[in-house]
């Protein structure tokens, strides 16, 4: 006999709610690290409601940061969110049909975590890919724009980043997001031989290039790397 | 046109660019990603620039390589990640490693 339990959520939406809290959470980083790093409150508000990206968010306020230009920041950051464009393709077949404006909201939903929650439900139940999608994307969206506030506001408060040890947060969050990423022997050595030749190229490029140039150490790896080495 | 206005062109650039790639998964016919090479690529463009941000971010100064508080911070924050740590804890736990040092005279 079913039975009616209307008041519990489905695994798909309980994945959603905790991920959008556990994400929405490191808004509060991204938010002081990008004042401290010379944005004003509006810009960072905008970077979070237009980019919706931590990985390339934290870049571009990154380079800036660090005395980059404006260019090498738009650059770093849209090369770091090239990934959510394969997300796209391995969601299309989810969520078609769709057109328009909702295609439209879809798309600036579309990153790491909605992909994730959406393709960790059974494959053959549609219904609940899509539930986690929509869910996660728009939860972590709220969440995320809510809280950068919080870390803007915070971090104007706080006079010098470094007395408060806010360079190093910005370089740990860099690590935290690239450690997921580190499962291979490869993918590790691609990480290393990137991060080594950023440190080469620093004291003889300005400042954002020697980031860029790292994405070439991607570009040999994926040339010849065996499929199994592949990140996901 | 002053740098304030440029920042603002810049976060919109960066922001349609943003949108522009994710909007480009959706619609673009499947068999144009299909290459493997430009999925293995892709896949290693992520991990190149992020590692490439980290060591910046914790090891230069402008334009010289500089250790300081911050290679302290990190390796904590290693640990916490290698012990499964989330991380909003991970990041907390470095700046406060790096303020704790600073604030004993170190780095």
């Amino acid at each position: 006999m079913p039975r009616a339990t209307p008041t519990r959520l489905d695994p798909a939406r309980q994945q959603a709610i905790s991920v959008s809290v556990a994400t929405g959470m490191y808004a509060v980083s991204f938010g002081a690290l990008s004042v401290a790093a010379g944005l004003d409150l509006w810009q960072t508000m905008a970077l979070s409601l237009l980019v919706f990206s931590g990985g390339s968010q934290f870049a571009f306020v990154g380079v800036i940061g660090a005395g980059g230009t404006a260019a090498a920041a738009v650059a770093t950051s849209t090369f770091l969110g090239l990934r959510n464009g394969f997300y796209g393709v391995g969601l299309a077949p989810v969520l078609r049909p769709m057109r328009g404006w909702r295609r439209a909201g879809a798309a600036q939903v579309t990153i790491d975590e909605s992909t994730a929650v959406a393709l960790a439900q059974p494959a053959h139940d549609v219904c609940a890919r899509r539930t986690g999608f929509w869910w996660t994307g728009v939860g972590v969206f709220v969440a995320w724009n809510a809280i950068t506030v919080v870390g803007a506001v915070l971090g104007a408060r706080i006079g010098d980043p470094a007395q408060w040890g806010l360079d190093a947060a910005a370089a740990a969050a860099f690590l935290g997001l690239l450690w997921p990423r580190l499962a291979t022997r490869f993918a590790q050595a691609v990480a290393a031989a990137s991060a080594v030749l950023a440190l080469l190229l620093t004291p003889l490029l300005p400042s954002g290039l020697p980031i860029l140039a790292a994405a070439l150490v991607a570009v040999a790896a994926g040339w010849r790397a065996p499929r199994e080495e592949v990140p996901e | 046109m002053t740098e304030y206005t440029l920042m603002w062109v810049a976060i919109v650039a960066a922001g349609l660019l943003a949108w522009a790639t994710k909007y480009a998964g959706h619609v673009v016919p499947e068999e144009w990603l299909e290459n493997p090479r430009v999925h293995r690529i892709a896949a290693f463009v992520t991990v190149s620039l992020l590692a490439a941000l980290f060591g910046v971010q914790a090891f230069t100064s402008g334009s010289a390589i500089v250790l300081d508080a911050r290679v302290a911070a990190v390796a904590v924050a290693a640990v916490l990640l290698w012990r499964r740590a989330p991380f909003i804890v991970v990041v907390f736990a470095a700046a406060a490693v790096a303020a704790g040092l600073r604030l004993l005279g170190w780095g």
